[in-house]
C-alpha cells in the first residue's frame, strides 16, 4: 500500500507532498471552517475539475479537441434523472446507464469523426453540432420536460440525512462525495497515463502518422479515449443532475458550459494531470471573487446598482486565458511546479 | 547468399499521384537477412515505394509480399504486426514524450507490460547510443539523434524486415560509420533483414550487397554495388549523358 502511494506520487518532491498534504487536509476539514458559501464553491470547483480532467484527457493525452463536452455531462444528468423520476431508480444504479449512454454518443461521434479522418479543429466542430442538436431534440422532448425543465423532487428531510444511493442529502455528503470522485479521477487518470493506453494516446496526440507505423491501431485507441472520456464527463452529469435538482436544455447544454470544461485545464496546463485540478482552483474563486466585489461596489454605491455586469466574470476569465496563451501557453501548473519545487526535475506534474 | 527464399518481393508495383505517375511497374526483391538499398535522384520515387510497403497507401497495381502473406493495401499498423519496422524520411518523434516513452512505444508492441517495455526500450536506446537522452523530451534533440531515435524505435516493434530512409543524412562520417557497423551488427546477430534509402554513397557501398536503382519511378539497374557503379544508365542518371 505505501509502496503504491509512493509510487503514486513518485515525481512529487517532499516539499510538493508536505504542500499537497496541507492543502488536501485544508480541503477534507472545510465543512469545520468554511461556511456554506465556500462549501458551495469549493463543490463547484471539485465538479469542474472532474469535468475538466475528463476534458483533458481528450485534448491533453489524445490530441482530441472536443468543444461539445457539457453533450456528455448533459446525457449524464438526464438519464439518471430520468430514471429516478420515472421508475424510481436509484442514481447509485442509474449512473450506470447514465455512463453507457454518454459513452455510446461519445463512440458514435469518434467513429463517424475518425473512420472519415474529420481530424483537428473539424472534430471539435462535430462535437459542438452533436451538443446543439441532442439540446434541440431535448427542448421538444416532453417526458424530458422539454424547454420547461425537468425537476427533481427534493423534501426538506433530504437536505440533513446522508442517502448516497439516492445522492440525498446535506450539503456535507455533496462535497465530499464529488471531491472523492474528482480526486478517483485523477488517480484514474495517472494510471491511464502510465499504462499502455497512455503510451499510445501520447503517442498519437504528438504523430498519428509514426505511431501507426510503430503498430498502434489509431481509430481503436481514438475510440478509447472518448469513451473512457465521456464516460468520465456522464458520471459528472449524474452528480450536476442530483445537485442541481433541475435540468434546462439551455443550461445543461450550453455552449458555456463546454467552455467552461476547457478553460480550468488550460489555465492549468493541458496535458498534464494536476493542470485541470489546479486551473479550477485558480479560475472558479476568482470568478466568486469578482462577483463578490462587484455586488460589494454596488451595495457601497461606488458603481450604480441598476448596472448590468454580469458578462464581467467571463471577461476577466477571458483575458486571463489570453494571458496564459501569451505567456505559459504550457499552463500554470508546470511553472508552479519548477518555481516551488514541487516536483523533482525532469518529473512532470 | 545462393538460393535464399526472398522476404519481401515487390511485384508490378505502380503508383500515380492525380496523373503524375509515381511509381512505373517496379518490382524487385529483397532476400532474408540481406541488406538492400533503393537509390536514385530526388524524386524518383524511393519514398512513395516505403510508403506502399508500408501501407501509408495501397498501390494502383501489383503486390507486395512479406514472405508467404501478402500485404497489399494492408493498414500501417497491421504491416507493423506482420513484421515491417520503418523509419520516415522526415523524422516523426513523439515531441512532448521523453526519448526512452518514444522508444517503449515501440516496444509495448511486443511486451506485456509497460515495465518490460520499457526494459527493452533501454536496449535499444543503448545500441543507438542514445542512452544519454533518455529523459529528455525528443523536441530538444538534434537532428542526427532523431534519426538515431527513427531507428531504436523501428527496431523496437521487433521487425523481420527493417525500412530504413535516409537515416544516414546529417551524421558525420564517423557517425555514419558507427551506424553502418551497428546495422550490420543486428543483422549478424539477430537475422534481420534491412531495405534502406541513402543518398549517402559511403554508407551504401560499405552496407548493401545489392542496389535497386530508380529514377522517375521507374527501375533502371540492380544488382551489386560493384556492378551498379560501372552500370551507364545509373551514370548517366545521376551526372548527365555528357562524356565525362
Amino acid at each position: 500500500m505505501t509502496a503504491a502511494v509512493r509510487r503514486f506520487f513518485g515525481p512529487l518532491s517532499p516539499a510538493g507532498l508536505w504542500l499537497g498534504g496541507a492543502f488536501l487536509l485544508l480541503l477534507l476539514l472545510l465543512p469545520w471552517w468554511g461556511g456554506s458559501y465556500i462549501m458551495t464553491v469549493a463543490t463547484t470547483v471539485f465538479y469542474l475539475a472532474l469535468v475538466g480532467q475528463s476534458w483533458n484527457l481528450m485534448l491533453g493525452f489524445a490530441g482530441l479537441l472536443s468543444i461539445g463536452h457539457a453533450l456528455f455531462v448533459g446525457i449524464g444528468a438526464y438519464t439518471a434523472a430520468y430514471l429516478f423520476a420515472a421508475v424510481g431508480l436509484p442514481p447509485a444504479v442509474g449512473v450506470l446507464p447514465a455512463i453507457g449512454l454518454a459513452v455510446l454518443m461519445g463512440l458514435l461521434i469518434g467513429y463517424l469523426g475518425f473512420r472519415f479522418a474529420i481530424g483537428g479543429v473539424y472534430f471539435a466542430l462535430l462535437t459542438i453540432a452533436f451538443a446543439e442538436f441532442v439540446r434541440v431534440v431535448i427542448d421538444h422532448v416532453s417526458w424530458l420536460g422539454a424547454t420547461e425543465g425537468f425537476f427533481l423532487k427534493v423534501s426538506e428531510a433530504d437536505r440533513h440525512g446522508i442517502d448516497l444511493a439516492n445522492l440525498r442529502g446535506a450539503p456535507e455528503m455533496y462535497y465530499y462525495l464529488i471531491m472523492a470522485l474528482a480526486l478517483g479521477a485523477l488517480v484514474l487518470c495517472r494510471y491511464l497515463l502510465r499504462s499502455r493506453l497512455g503510451y499510445y494516446w501520447q503517442a498519437i496526440r504528438d504523430d498519428a502518422g509514426a505511431a501507426e507505423a510503430l503498430g498502434v491501431n489509431v481509430l481503436r485507441y481514438k475510440m478509447y479515449a472518448v469513451a473512457i472520456s465521456s464516460g468520465m464527463a456522464g458520471v459528472a452529469g449524474v452528480f450536476y443532475a442530483f445537485y442541481q435538482n433541475s435540468l434546462f436544455p439551455e443550461i445543461v447544454f450550453n455552449i458555456e458550459r463546454s467552455i467552461e470544461a476547457t478553460l480550468g485545464s488550460i489555465v492549468g496546463g493541458v496535458g498534464t494531470l494536476f493542470g485541470p485540478i489546479f486551473g479550477t482552483f485558480i479560475l472558479t474563486p476568482l470568478g466568486e471573487i469578482v462577483t463578490e466585489a462587484i455586488d460589494l461596489l454596488k451595495h457601497w454605491h461606488v458603481i450604480d446598482p441598476e448596472t448590468k455586469l454580469d458578462g464581467l466574470k467571463l471577461l476577466i476569465w477571458g483575458f486571463i486565458v489570453v494571458l496564459i496563451v501569451l505567456f505559459k501557453p504550457k499552463g500554470l501548473w508546470p511553472w508552479v511546479c519548477v518555481r516551488l519545487r514541487l516536483t523533482r526535475p525532469e518529473a512532470e506534474g | 547468399m545462393s538460393a535464399v527464399a526472398p522476404l519481401l518481393r515487390v511485384e508490378g508495383v505502380s503508383k500515380s499521384f492525380r496523373g503524375l505517375l509515381a511509381l512505373n511497374d517496379v518490382s524487385f526483391d529483397v532476400v532474408e537477412r540481406g541488406i538492400a538499398a533503393l537509390i536514385g535522384p530526388n524524386g524518383a520515387g524511393k519514398t512513395t515505394l516505403f510508403n506502399v510497403i508500408a501501407g501509408v497507401f495501397p498501390p494502383d497495381s501489383g503486390r507486395v509480399r512479406l514472405g508467404e502473406a501478402d500485404i497489399t493495401g494492408e493498414r500501417p499498423d497491421r504491416i507493423c504486426h506482420a513484421g515491417i519496422g520503418r523509419t520516415f524520411q522526415i523524422v516523426k518523434p513523439f515531441a512532448q514524450m521523453t526519448v526512452l516513452e518514444n522508444v517503449t512505444v515501440a516496444a509495448l508492441h511486443g511486451a506485456g507490460t509497460v515495465a518490460e517495455a520499457t526494459q527493452s526500450a533501454r536496449g535499444f536506446l543503448e545500441m543507438l547510443e542514445l542512452d544519454t537522452r533518455a529523459a529528455q523530451h525528443a523536441a530538444n534533440l538534434t537532428l542526427p539523434d532523431r534519426k538515431r531515435l527513427e531507428v531504436a524505435r523501428a527496431l523496437a516493434t521487433g521487425p523481420r524486415l527493417l525500412l530504413l530512409d535516409e537515416v544516414m543524412a546529417g551524421l558525420r562520417p564517423s557517425e555514419t560509420d558507427r551506424m553502418v557497423a551497428t546495422l550490420r551488427r543486428l543483422r549478424d546477430d539477430t537475422g534481420l533483414t534491412i531495405l534502406l534509402i541513402e543518398h549517402v554513397m559511403r554508407a551504401v557501398m560499405a552496407l548493401s550487397e545489392h542496389i535497386t536503382v530508380l529514377h522517375h519511378g521507374e527501375k533502371i539497374s540492380e544488382g551489386t554495388p560493384e556492378t551498379i557503379v560501372r552500370d551507364p544508365a545509373v551514370l548517366e542518371c545521376y551526372l548527365g549523358d555528357q562524356d565525362l
